[in-house]
């Protein structure tokens, strides 16, 4: 079995922009839009490299998501980066209309996503955007697991037909893919085969779940850990076939209402009913501190998903 | 050859026709709108109807999405979709949403609107990608007034002038009303002008229902450069037809089987 081990600690958000500048290279019809903050969503490499590519739109995100629909309606690929608090809650209305209606091609990142923010607190945590994204018709929903798979989520997201939203966060994390593990939009990824429980998790998650696997099999638990770097379109056939060991766990720096918790349960209540215990943050925003105290805290790292699946399983 | 007063009285009829037929929608800004319409798509824009995405024309980008019958009935007598299809307004099937739709290939629908204050930053969006590319192509973008009232619309008109778009051109429907009644009641714009011009647009003033003015407008403004255009276009909400001009009542309202025959027979020449 392939174990998996962290090269370095890197923020995913610097995959955004390692992809940004990649696609822009291959692509001359990519063109960034940027809100103020480029350098913190990782968008200034790419400003830097193609200054007559990129467009500051100021603090007005509503605006940013409306030009980027009028460049996609003219031929262009619009990158639009912010906080994911910002990018998708303030410009809903924008991305619902302009963009997901008229089924534009054009990619939205969404930085700061989950509590690992950190510091700034609840206002900047994003915490509903994949709820938010998820719902709407023709948005295709991103959500990669370390900062390489970011990389290759951004050169995804430049062959499709659609939007695309592709979420990252800030804080530094293992880095442990690595450009040959291909990246299909819709295909889940077995990084651990186990049968006793399958863990289902996404973004940063999926690193402390796997971590959280390797836990469990000191107690003799094998857990199957499968990363979903994509939230829309779902794939069915890897939450089925994970309904077989009997209990599914979904992993997730999101609220579990509406978020990739609900997704999965969505599939599971329809094709093969079976327990679920969903990890991720309830019902309340997040709030100020270090990230990782934050995480402890919320319960989202391999110890805290490791005991909250053993008490579990001791249930059944 | 018909001219264009010919043109813009059957598709008025036309409007009528359509509204009656769906049963709902909004005939008073989309009888205002007609001269604009008919001098933008008969006069004015460059574009093909045989080629709806020939790269380089100049688009009509209709942010205020209810008045999607003016469009609709402009764009089958430029040719870019059979007449007959008017009827089928807000059917079910219809290719004639009730506010524009993309996704059903109508020929010549630039977007999907029906959020108001969107449209406008989509048109600014259009007008960067043709100054981006060097391209000569104008984006006609056309508002309402009590849409004015959205912030976003601020936004775009801001960035509009930061980036010296004098391929962007907003014509505003001044009809004066909305639904809760005058634009001044509800929420006023006055003095509008000012405001555009303090945004850093280039403002015109016309009568948007006299095809004599429109044409100086029109020609006036190619002479600008390096700065957004706002038309402020002053319209009587209902123009066309003397019994209902002015009045707010006719937003949301369509024409019964006796006002339909009505109003096209006193439909203004
Ligand atoms: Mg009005």
């Amino acid at each position: 079995m392939k174990s998996w081990s962290c090269k370095a600690l890197k923020a995913t958000k610097e995959g955004f922009g390692e992809g940004l500048i990649i696609i822009g290279e291959k692509n001359p019809d990519v063109i960034a839009i940027g809100a103020d903050i480029t350098a913190s969503v990782s968008v200034n490499g790419f400003a830097k490299k193609f200054p007559q590519r990129f467009y500051s739109i100021g603090i007005a995100e509503q605006n940013g998501i409306a030009i980027a629909a009028g460049m996609a309606l003219s031929g262009k690929l619009p990158v639009f980066a912010s906080y994911a608090t910002f990018a998708v809650t303030r410009a809903l209305d924008q991305i619902r209309i302009s963009l997901c209606y008229n089924d534009v091609h054009a990619i939205i990142g969404g930085a700061h996503a989950g509590i690992s923010v950190g510091p700034d607190g609840a206002t900047h945590q994003a915490l509903e955007d994949i709820a938010m994204m998820r719902v709407l018709p023709n948005m295709i929903v991103l959500s990669p697991c370390d900062a390489t798979q970011t990389k290759l989520a951004v050169m995804a997201a430049e062959q499709c037909q659609h939007p695309v939203y592709i979420r990252f966060g800030r804080d530094i994390v293992p880095d442990f893919t690595d450009d040959s593990m291909p990246f299909t939009i819709g295909k889940a990824q077995c990084l651990k085969e186990g049968n006793h429980v399958a863990i289902l998790a996404t973004g940063h998650l999926t690193w402390e779940s796997l971590q959280a696997a390797f836990l469990l099999e000191k107690d003799n638990i094998h857990a199957r850990v499968i990363n979903f770097h994509t939230i829309k379109p779902i794939d069915k056939q890897a939450i089925i076939d994970a309904s077989t060991t009997g209990l599914i766990v979904t992993a997730e720096e999101h609220q579990t209402a509406g978020g990739f918790g609900s997704a999965v349960a969505e599939v599971v209540v329809e094709n093969c009913p079976t327990p679920m215990l969903m990890i991720g943050v309830h019902d309340r925003f997040g709030e100020s501190g270090p990230s990782q105290v934050l995480m402890e805290k919320f319960g989202l790292t391999a110890v805290s998903i490791a005991q909250k699946i053993k008490t579990a399983l001791s249930k059944q | 050859m018909k001219t264009i007063q010919e043109i813009a009285y059957h598709i008025r009829i036309d409007i009528l026709k359509m509204l009656n037929a769906a049963g709902s929608g909004h005939l008073g800004g989309s009888l205002d709108l007609v001269e604009i319409f008919t001098w933008l798509y008969f006069k004015e824009m460059q574009h093909r109807p045989k080629e709806p995405d020939w790269n380089d024309r100049d688009r009509l980008v209709l942010s205020i999405g209810h008045v999607a019958p003016v469009l609709y009935a402009s764009l089958a007598h430029a040719g870019y979709f059979p007449k007959e299809e008017l009827l089928s307004l807000r059917q079910l099937g219809s290719r004639l949403q009730g506010h524009p739709c993309r996704n059903v290939q109508l020929p010549g629908i630039e977007l999907a609107a029906g959020s108001l204050g969107q449209g406008v930053g989509v048109a600014v969006g259009m007008a960067l990608a043709a100054q981006h590319d060097h391209s000569p192509q104008r984006i006609f973008c056309i508002m309402g007034d009590g849409e004015l009232q959205e912030g976003s619309v601020w936004e775009a008109f801001m960035s509009a002038a930061h980036y010296h778009l004098n391929h962007f051109i907003a014509i505003i429907d001044r009809n004066g009303v909305q639904i809760d009644g005058t634009t001044e009641q509800v929420m006023a714009l006055e003095p509008l002008s000012d405001k555009l011009k303090s945004f850093g647009l280039h403002v015109e003033e016309c009568n948007g229902n006299d095809f004599f003015d429109l044409e100086n407008t029109f020609n006036h403004i190619k002479s600008i450069q390096n700065q957004p255009i706002a038309i402020i276009a002053n319209t009587k909400m209902g123009y066309g037809v003397p019994e209902i001009e002015g009045n707010n009542q006719w937003h949301g309202k369509v024409p019964n089987n006796e006002e339909v025959v009505r109003f096209i027979q006193t439909l203004r020449k």
